[in-house]
């Protein structure tokens, strides 16, 4: 072993009586002692090198090195081998020596394929659009082979194992509960806040409970069960279906003539579009009694004149429009989940983008539906 | 590393293991084991699947704590230091992993710059180059720029190998190496295993189950048995095979013929 293992690698460069360049190496050539740059060899290489030039290179009182000592004798070898001379590593020790013939050794894997990294722009505008057209079409695929997979529930294609089927079932629904309970809590005494203050300034105050019950029922309910679902069950499925791709999984479904659309997928759909109906009632309540908390609290209306006017105000129709705006946000987030989750690839990173994607896209098209449902109520006058 | 190190004396303990049991919980998987691993070895540690092989690997590289028993690198005792000491021992052990255990999210060359940007303080370039060093080494030369998912399994070990040697280690470990290789790719390995041993002194720990790979690489090595739980022969493979009395030992290395022969190597 070397006396001192971080004495730093130094080299010397020489042109000896018979024009031959010398290049020596000493010290320790380790990444852990300190480096020297390989262009610092190379300038000074540069300086010396007349054409026709012999190079040795010795490196006898070298005492210790790794492969950045190796990686400096390529540099070496490459900038002369530009310049058509060959240098003399005959000195070297025979480890050295075995390393620089394993280095420069044809690879193994044959010749080296295009990445794909590098395209002009266009091109990469190009394959960027059509590769949005075809998941389009892959999702639209995928929409009918859902549907076909829900028929075969009544013609006896699809078999769904009851005991999956009870499993997401209690993710979908009691799971979520305390989650779907704090923020639809809050979200009704926020919308209370903002009523109260408001409706004061006419001496409205009894109106907060028609305003509070009217938008939890109607909308803000279903919208925040949605994103909620969208961000807890909707992530589990991309994630879960993504890694089962990693995993191969879902070939070896393939492989047994299951379809994992019927098997994986229609389960998914059924327990999240049978439970977001009674998420959304639940939903509804618990925001009821949110803005409750604040329109009886915070002003002189009792609890009893709170709760009738709600009554009153909140018909059993816009329970209805809310129950059914969130039956389709689930069918979406459920949708989306699967769907993202199949089209994953096969790696860790894959899984992770189509995860974040499945949340994001399905909070944007349940944001839509809701604007086209509210829309469409208003013009039918619902 | 040192080139003196490929002439030193071969005997130099380089990890000893004494009296290790190993068990998740309750459950005892191996118990009292002692061996050493020499300076220059390579180790291989056999046994059938289930056995425990994998555990150890584990209790090796640090990720595991041993029941109770010691494990010392030269004359650190590696449970009975401080973490940051760990680190540092850590350091200098490389290990290649089963399926390669690439990050899916970087390119070949930035899985082995990462170590080297967190240990060194080479400049970017020069990382750079060191990595593609590295690659050139295993035979994925030019292959810097692909993702892990780019390129087949048996590249993917190698390129795992190339990781695992970024710090150019005093230790490697190997886990299956040959595992899900056909034989021409498995026999590439091991002379890979074989010339890195030769030319870098690295100590070198092997995982496997591969006969061929055994016998032909093997200078020294472990018997770990499911059912008795513990170790039942030590040495040079090809002396286990010759002497060894114990009939699972036997039937492991003969394939249950009880034929002491060979296999073609």
């Amino acid at each position: 072993m070397a006396e001192n293992l971080n004495d730093a690698g130094t080299f010397f460069i020489k042109t000896d009586e018979k024009g031959r360049i010398q290049i020596s190496f000493s010290g320790n050539w380790t990444i852990k002692a300190a480096v020297i740059e390989e262009n610092k060899i190379l300038k000074e290489l540069g300086h010396r090198l007349v054409p026709g030039a012999k190079v040795m290179v010795n490196a006898s009182s070298l005492q210790a090195w790794d492969s950045i000592f190796i990686s400096a004798l390529i540099a070496v070898k490459d900038f002369l081998e530009n310049k058509n001379v060959a240098p003399d590593f005959t000195d070297l020790p025979e480890g050295v020596l075995h390393m620089l013939q394993l280095a420069s050794s044809s690879p193994e894997a044959g010749e080296v394929p295009a990445t794909g990294m590098e395209k002009r722009f266009l091109e990469r505008v190009g394959k960027t659009f059509q590769s949005y057209l075809q998941s389009v079409r892959d999702f639209h695929r995928f929409l009918g082979e859902v549907v076909l997979g829900l028929a075969g529930l009544f013609t006896g294609h699809t078999r769904i194992r009851a005991k999956d089927f009870f499993l997401y079932l209690q993710n979908a629904g009691a799971e979520a509960l305390p989650i779907v309970s704090m923020v639809s809590f809050l979200v009704g005494l926020i919308l209370a806040f903002v009523a109260t203050v408001q409706l004061k300034l006419f001496g409205a105050q009894i109106y907060v409970a028609d305003l509070v019950g009217i938008a939890m029922a109607r909308d803000m309910g279903a919208m925040m069960c949605g994103i909620i679902m969208a961000g807890r069950t909707g992530a589990t499925y991309a994630a879960q279906l993504g890694t089962m791709q990693v995993n191969e999984e879902i070939d070896a479904f393939k492989t047994f003539g299951i379809n994992p659309v019927n098997f994986l997928v229609v389960p998914r759909i059924l327990a999240l579009g049978f439970m977001m109906p009674f998420l959304c009632i639940y939903a509804d309540l618990l925001g009821i009694a949110g803005g409750a908390v604040v329109g009886a609290g915070f002003s002189d209306i009792t609890l009893q004149q709170y709760i009738n006017e709600t009554q009153v105000a909140v018909s059993l129709s816009q329970f209805f429009i809310g129950i059914v705006k969130c039956f389709i946000y689930g069918l979406i987030v459920a949708l989306v989940g699967c769907q993202k989750g199949l089209s994953s690839g096969r790696s860790a990173a894959a899984v992770g983008r189509v995860t974040t994607s499945a949340v994001v896209t399905s909070i944007v098209w349940i944001i839509i539906t809701c604007a086209v449902i509210t829309i469409i109520c208003y013009i039918l006058d619902i | 590393m040192c080139p003196d190190r490929n002439i030193a004396d071969k005997r130099q303990p380089h990890i000893r293991v004494v009296d290790l049991t190993m068990a998740y919980g309750d459950f005892v998987i191996q118990r009292n084991l002692n061996f050493t691993i020499y300076r220059g070895d390579i180790f291989i540690v056999m046994g059938v699947s289930g056995c425990g092989k994998s555990t150890l690997l584990k209790h090796l590289t640090g990720l595991m704590r041993p029941a109770s028993g010691r494990i010392l690198f030269g004359d650190v005792d590696f449970w009975a230091v401080p973490e940051y000491r760990r680190w540092e021992l850590m350091e200098r052990c490389g290990v290649s992993y089963q399926d390669g255990a690439l990050w899916s999210s970087m390119t070949l060359s930035e899985n082995i710059s990462l170590p080297l940007e967190q240990y060194t303080s080479l400049s970017p370039g020069h990382i750079r180059r060191l990595a593609s060093l590295k690659l050139s080494l295993v035979g994925l030369k030019g292959f810097d720029d692909f993702f892990p998912a780019q390129i087949s399994g048996g590249m993917r070990k190698r390129a795992g190998l190339a990781r695992a040697m970024a710090l150019d280690p005093e230790v490697l470990f190997f886990d299956e190496p040959s595992a899900g290789l056909d034989p021409v790719s498995s026999k590439r390995l091991d002379d890979l295993i074989l010339e890195i041993r030769d030319s870098l002194g690295a100590t070198i720990v092997v995982i496997t189950h591969e006969l061929a790979s055994i016998f032909s690489i093997g200078s020294n090595g472990v018997f770990l048995d499911n059912k008795t739980k513990t170790m039942l022969a030590a040495g040079h493979p090809r002396d286990i095979l010759r002497t060894s009395k114990n009939q699972r030992v036997i039937d492991f290395l003969t394939r249950g013929t009880g034929k002491r022969e060979l296999p073609c190597v």
